[in-house]
């Protein structure tokens, strides 16, 4: 649930809105906006992968045109009618749709990669954090049984804060829902391709995200269970400054590899291929 | 550590035992009075834990006194052999299991272990399992399928450790990698959440064909504080948060989360292990009862649907929702 707390992010659309520079989140370089997005939002001096739109998602990794959208109805509901300190949920979610044209976290359909056809579910951290969500574990898990029905291997997208408190312990369940529908790809000799973005933390890392047949991250995206301040403020001492990155995932075992934005395509090609005895 | 709503019964049920002490000098005769103050103390109970407001119910589902798992262990299972280790990296105290016996029925113990004093506290880190619980509590199960045994699995966690080596260690991985599996395992599994079921810590070993829940046990994605501090930005807004969170039992069935209350005696599980206990048990029975009699397809095919059943949007049930908030 750390996408409330990302400390730069105030003094970052302070910059923003005065011209056309983006700081990186990572170096807090200033670099020009157009080369900033040339660049497919990674940055030119330390190679930060920031976020993209599940749309910039789309055109990176699937052939032009093929890309058909599955259950695009698919929105949040609203099950504990809760409300917080800043209004009702319902209006929250609803000023997302509006401000995104997404209806929940997640895109999903089915396309190619390279003349491969996949199915694919991309979130988007745009929409209230890429929080998991009802909607959000529903497009997820029909995803997998899509997959499942076509034989299509399945590439899931993650970036997100965790579960979506707004939705209690609904968004809690989601978690063991999605890992039920790729436990059943599992058994039928499936892929499921999990690719880690920046960032993907709590209850997505908890489920869906770790347990690719191949877990992928873009380098030095932020991936672990507990907030970082959580952690601190337990064991009352400081983290070292490569923790929970994709690099230090990847030294402890936890994800195949690492992909820089620009490669994710072609790697995914290769890794289809081969299951596919090309 | 007394509850301030619990005030009231905690002082009757101080004048009854100094009553009774008095009593015991056999010139002396209190009897009337204490039959007048225990009729009392029954009524206060009752009033009182009728009315509990869910911040009220986070506090019991803590309390120290209530029953924890070397209680249920000690108290309700007729035999228990402790297995130990992830076979990968450590013996996590967080979560422990093994071979048990419930009645007559061999069943496969996994649950969350909380201290009574610090020092127990300390040694089970609070309850808070690191990966190696979980790991440690995938493998029973794998090898409670092995034999055909059941699994009860008993939930009582704050949540899964944060801590640097558990993230070293996988954290999320390991509640994942329980999620996937659990919902393939191919004998009986019944979760029971006890006191307090925190977030993935608790559905990490909570998957389950049937879910219980005591009554004053409560379940949440994040815990009350943690919800105010993010949402409301004041820790101390926890009751608002535990209210919005819909974290009780009762709200729980409502929203088809979990398949039964077991009822909790007047005055909460923390006054009396044995009425608890009798009544988990029956309970448990039934269940592993129930469940016995389906084949591992069937099975799977069953918690399959019911897990992914959860969340998706249900007119009817909106409704219902809707009308009971009316209420």
């Amino acid at each position: 649930m750390g996408w409330f707390n990302l400390k730069s992010q105030s003094e970052r659309r302070q910059v923003e809105r005065e011209d056309l520079w983006t700081v990186c989140p990572g170096c807090k370089a200033h670099v020009f906006r157009e080369e900033w997005s040339k660049g497919l939002n990674v940055c030119p001096k330390c190679g930060f992968h920031d976020r993209i739109t599940f749309q910039q998602r789309i055109d990176l990794l699937i052939d032009g045109g093929t890309f058909d959208e599955l259950n695009a109805h698919i929105g949040t509901s609203d099950p504990l009618r809760f409300s917080d300190a800043k209004g009702p949920y319902a209006e929250k979610s609803a000023a997302a749709q509006k401000e995104t044209g997404m209806r929940e976290a997640v895109v999903t359909g089915r396309g190619r990669i390279h003349g491969t056809p996949v199915v694919v579910a991309i979130m988007d951290f745009r929409f209230l954090g890429g929080s998991l969500g009802s909607g959000t574990g529903e497009k997820i898990l029909l995803s997998a049984e899509y997959a499942l029905k076509h034989r299509l291997p399945c590439v899931i997208v993650s970036a997100s804060g965790g579960a979506r408190m707004h939705e209690g312990i609904l968004s809690l369940m989601q978690m063991a829902k999605t890992c039920a529908g790729l436990s059943r790809l599992h058994r039928a000799g499936v892929p499921y391709i999990s690719i880690l973005t920046h960032p993907t933390t709590g209850g997505v890392s908890a489920s869906y995200a770790m347990v690719g047949d191949v877990n992928i991250a873009e380098p030095g995206v932020m991936i672990g269970f507990a907030g970082r301040r959580v952690i601190e403020q337990t064991i009352k001492q400081k983290l070292p400054d490569d923790f929970q990155t994709a690099e230090y995932l990847l030294a402890h075992g936890f994800i195949d590899c690492i992909a820089k934005r620009a490669e994710m395509k072609d790697l995914l090609h290769r890794i289809l291929a081969y299951w596919n005895r090309k | 550590m007394d509850l301030e709503f619990e005030k009231e019964i905690v002082e009757v049920e101080r004048r009854i035992a100094e009553l009774n002490r008095l009593n015991a000098d056999p010139k002396a005769n209190f009897d009337a009075e204490i039959a007048e103050l225990t009729k009392k103390l029954e009524a206060l109970r009752r009033s009182v834990y009728a009315g509990l407001s869910p911040w009220q119910t986070v506090q019991i589902a803590r309390h120290k006194d209530r029953p924890l798992l070397q209680d249920y262990i000690a108290g309700m299972f007729r035999e228990f052999i402790e297995l130990h280790g992830d076979r990968c990296y450590a013996d996590d105290r967080g979560i422990i299991g093994g071979f048990a016996r419930l009645d007559k029925r061999r069943v496969m113990l996994i649950g969350h272990q909380k201290g009574r004093t610090v020092e127990e506290n300390i040694k089970a880190n609070f309850g808070m399992a690191n990966p190696d619980g979980y790991r440690k509590a995938l493998r029973l199960m794998k090898l409670a399928e092995k034999y055909g045994l059941p699994v009860v699995t008993l939930i009582d966690t704050p949540g899964a450790y944060p801590g640097m080596e558990a993230e070293a260690r996988g954290q999320a991985e390991a509640i994942a990698r329980n999620l996937t599996e659990m919902s393939a395992l191919e004998v009986p599994v019944v979760a029971v959440i006890t006191g307090e079921g925190g977030s993935g810590g608790a559905i990490g070993i909570g998957v389950g064909d049937a879910v219980l829940m005591l009554s004053n046990a409560i379940y949440s994605v994040i815990s009350p504080e943690g919800c105010a501090s993010i949402l409301w930005r004041d820790g101390s807004q926890a009751p608002r948060a535990a209210e919005a969170l819909k974290l009780t039992a009762p709200s729980l069935l409502e929203l088809g989360i979990i398949d039964e209350i077991v009822p909790e005696p007047p005055g909460g599980a923390h006054r009396d292990h044995k009425a608890v206990m009798a009544a988990l048990r029956d309970a448990l029975l039934r269940h592993l009862r129930a469940l016995a009699s389906l084949s591992p397809r069937k099975l799977v095919e069953r918690r399959y649907e019911k897990y992914t059943r959860m969340g998706r949007r249900d007119a009817r049930a909106e409704r219902r929702a809707r009308r009971h908030e009316k209420r």
